[in-house]
């Protein structure tokens, strides 16, 4: 092993997606026998960075080195066979397939003729989980494991490939206490091989008590880069919220009227619990915490898409029925999803027939709807939002993402709707969109429409809400009203499980 | 190390064994009714060889069922490859029978070819894609044939030998069908690059993640499945002896059914090309038993169906079961 440089270096990485830039000037050095830190707020470019890392994606400019000499990876099995492993934020097992296979896939131990040698293999998956100290069946399929198990099985493959770095992707997300404990122990181990470890997390704790150094990066773009023990979580979460975020919000104060939506001990086994708290008219109310505390569940169960197994949702007093997506529509409700190229719309149909999309009944006459009614009811709400489109004919695939964005609320507006359920309002995209969308939500406000927002963006939380819910592992962790709402604070609440909601 | 006890009790679970089952009490009834159906020379022979063809298609499409796809125009495939032997025999009546099979195998892996590339290349859905080439490859077939047909005088007597030829009582083309169905066995079992078959059926997105050839291993599939109809065209030719331009069609649902009746499961990623030739066995054997215990041919079908309704729902059942077992394994260790 090359004792002299850095295992891996990453330096003015770019990467675009059409008109989104995910990465600016990435930057990443991995030294031997080191574990190194990668923080930064959702969309900072982290997961980007390690993709490019893995092959899954090409950088558009940069410098890319393993021990020192440059490489271009096309794809995840040349990564791979340079000695890279990555452990994906979702694990990526074949479910069908027993644990043994799992770990060796692509590169199990033949005997003569190419035959594998399933009992050479098996051996040394035991040993593999012995060392890691787990006992899980080699046998078993991969199906049915939690995900801690899962997660040791995906760096049992990394110790199998006896990688020279580790990259490991939000790996503790999904674990205990005593899981991360093993997680660590075996990290660390690894480091005192000599192997290059990257931990993405949040979680600051878990950074100081394993990693040496840290990189701090925002907006996409490389921040900065020091040894742990010359820094602490406030000056990091300084650095990762970086800019000063009330300006930028268009918020305008509106009059908060009655209750609206309230949401009553809701919890579905395994992905959120106790769920309380209500929205009243006029009101933005941010539902903020980690991707993957359940935020999005939450919504989607309010809204009926998945069930729930106990708790009520109310609009303005009256129960809504569970599992009734219809049943919400009626209600007033109206749900903008993270997602909106899946669930939001419908890609190759028109921009006019997307808006229309759920207003649908009330413009048919006799059943039959018109092109032209349709039209008129479309460019209604195109024009309020002042989506940009060469005709509202044109397929709802060839707008930019921001526009696709204001589609989508567009659609949803169409419906007039009491409540507003946006998912991550501005994901992807662009600045100047971004307050744009912000503006019409404060305006919605005015307008007396309770207004629940999931944002994974602090300063858009911080600059748009009058109430902050902070959701951790399915939890409600913290609430805080606009004044007492802070970065570090709510932050804080993101990643520790302290504050309860009284 | 894995003991006898479990080991025995697996095997007894399997979906091999319970076919082999349901396959030894078809031919028990309907033998009991008539036991010439059993205890003949022709029956013995025709228990053994008819299921012959199916099988070797019923492995190719596993193959490709295993990858999370399917193939639609193995019938197709079978007829035209057929039809292409008889003709190449008309323009050269001595050709030895083992060019026959060269022939008829590369013409049939060309056509997986196309199948393949197609699905890779333009990762369009295999079923969409074989539904077409279904219609193309027989399109083909007709407009080359037309009214004429190949006739058993057109043929070499060596090659139609191959069809009634037998091996210590056994028909030569069932020892080619299971010799083909072994080292497909073994291969999906024992090669790295079988396993991944298997892999990529489970988990495209992971096996995309993973680094696994996906492109590749989905052009290999269909082109095992293309030269399996290939052989079966062969077979069909030899056996048969006459091959019109219909010849083949349906089949390719009787290979899909027999796949999945053996426990290939539609969704891709588990089952064995074992089961699958069981199922063939079953099938077959069924649709010759049903007219001896005088059932009429509209029941027939319908018992097919009521069969392969009955093994996707059976797969469900067991494979939830299975979740759910694992999953409490897991919580209680």
């Amino acid at each position: 092993m090359n004792s002299t440089g850095p295992t891996l270096l990453l330096r003015d990485v770019s990467k675009r997606f059409g008109s989104v830039v995910a990465l600016r000037d990435g930057q990443l050095t991995l030294e031997p026998g080191s574990i190194h830190a990668l923080v930064g707020e959702n969309g900072a470019g982290k997961s980007t960075l390690v993709k490019i890392i893995a092959g899954v994606i090409q950088r558009d400019s940069g410098v890319f080195e393993l021990e020192g000499a440059p490489v271009n990876f096309k794809t995840t099995a040349e990564s791979k066979a340079s000695g890279i492993a990555v452990i994906y934020q979702e694990p990526t097992l074949f479910p069908d397939l027993s644990v043994t296979e799992n770990v060796f896939m692509g590169r199990q131990p033949v005997g003569r003729f190419g035959r594998i040698d399933r009992a050479g293999m098996r051996s040394q998956v035991v040993e593999l989980l012995d060392r890691l100290g787990v006992s899980i069946d080699p046998d078993r399929p991969a199906q049915g494991l939690s995900i801690a198990d899962q997660q040791i099985i995906e760096i049992a493959k990394a110790i199998s490939l006896d990688a020279k770095a580790v990259l490991m992707d939000e790996p503790t997300a999904a674990l205990s206490g005593v899981e991360v404990d093993r997680l660590f122990a075996v990290a660390r181990g690894l480091r005192d091989e000599g192997r290059a470890l990257a931990f993405i997390s949040h979680r600051f704790d878990e950074v100081f008590a394993l990693c040496d150094t840290i990189t701090v990066m925002r907006d996409g773009s490389y921040i900065s880069t020091q040894p742990i023990a010359q820094t602490s979580v406030p000056q990091i979460v300084r650095l990762m919220v970086g800019r000063d975020v009330k300006e930028l919000f268009p918020k305008v104060e509106a009059p908060i009227g009655q209750t609206r939506l309230e949401v009553k001990s809701l919890s579905s086994p395994g992905v959120f619990d106790s769920i309380d708290f209500e929205v009243k008219a006029g009101e933005i109310v941010a539902l903020s915490g980690l991707v993957g505390a359940g935020r999005s569940e939450v919504a989607r169960a309010i809204f009926g898409v998945d069930p729930y197994t106990t708790g009520q949702v109310l609009v303005d007093g009256q129960p809504l029925p569970p599992g009734s997506p219809t049943a919400a529509i009626k209600a007033g409700l109206a749900l903008v999803p993270e997602d909106r190229r899946l669930q939001g719309l419908v890609m190759d149909q028109s921009i006019a027939s997307n808006v229309t999309d759920v207003i649908r009944r009330r413009l048919t006459r006799a059943s039959v709807i018109t092109r032209r009614r349709e039209n008129i009811a479309a460019g209604t709400w195109a024009e309020a939002l002042e989506i940009k489109c060469a005709a509202l004919d044109s397929a709802a695939g060839t707008l930019s993402g921001g526009n696709q964005q204001k589609l989508v609320l567009a659609k949803w507006l169409a419906s007039q709707p009491k409540i507003l359920i946006i998912d991550e309002p501005t994901r992807g995209i662009d600045v100047g969109t971004k307050s744009e969308v912000h503006r019409r939500m404060s305006e919605l406000a005015g307008q007396g429409i309770a207004i629940l927002m999931i944002s994974s963006e602090l300063p858009e939380v911080l600059g748009m809400a009058d109430r902050v819910l902070v959701m951790r592992e399915g939890r409600l962790t913290a609430q805080f009203s606009r004044a007492e709402a802070t970065a570090d604070a709510v932050m804080f609440a993101s990643t520790h499980a302290l504050k309860e909601v009284a | 190390m894995n003991s006898f006890g479990p080991r025995l009790a697996k095997l007894m679970r399997s979906r091999e064994t319970s076919i082999l089952l349901a396959f030894v009490a078809v031919v028990a009834v309907t033998t009991a009714v008539n036991p010439t159906f059993l205890f003949s020379p022709d029956g013995w022979r025709n228990l053994l060889a008819n299921p012959s063809i199916l099988i070797v298609l019923a492995v190719g499409e596993a193959f490709v069922i295993i990858t999370k796809s399917v193939d639609l125009s193995v019938g197709s495939i079978m007829g035209l490859t057929a039809f292409l032997v008889g003709s190449v025999y008309i323009a050269w009546p001595t050709m030895p029978p083992v060019l026959a099979f060269v022939v008829g195998v590369a013409f049939g892996c060309a056509l997986g070819f196309v199948n393949g590339g197609l699905v890779a290349v333009a990762k369009v859905p295999g079923m969409v894609i074989t539904l077409g080439t279904l219609y193309a490859f027989r399109g083909v077939n007709i407009m080359w044939a037309g009214s004429r047909r190949i006739n058993a005088s057109e043929l070499s007597p060596d090659f139609l030998a191959i069809g009634n030829a037998q091996i210590l009582r056994l028909p030569l083309i069932t020892i080619m069908a299971v010799l083909v169905l072994l080292g497909a066995a073994w291969y999906l079992r024992n090669m790295r690059s079988g396993r991944e078959f298997y892999a990529i059926g489970s988990a495209p997105a992971a096996a995309e993640l993973y680094g696994l050839p996906t492109r590749r291993r989905m052009l290999a599939a269909f082109m095992v499945s293309g030269a399996m109809a290939g052989l079966a065209g062969v077979l069909f030719a030899a056996r048969y002896g006459t091959v019109a331009s219909n010849a083949g069609s349906n089949y390719e649902l009787q290979a899909i059914g027999a796949a999945v009746i053996g426990g290939v499961a539609i969704v891709g990623g588990s089952g064995t090309v074992i089961g699958a030739a069981f199922g063939a066995l079953l099938l077959t054997t069924i649709n010759s038993a049903l007219p001896v215990l005088g059932i009429q041919s509209f029941w027939q079908r319908a018992v097919v169906g009521v069969l392969i309704i009955g093994a996707i729902v059976l797969d469900r059942v067991l494979a939830q079961r299975q979740k759910r077992r694992l999953v409490a394994e897991r919580m209680t260790p």
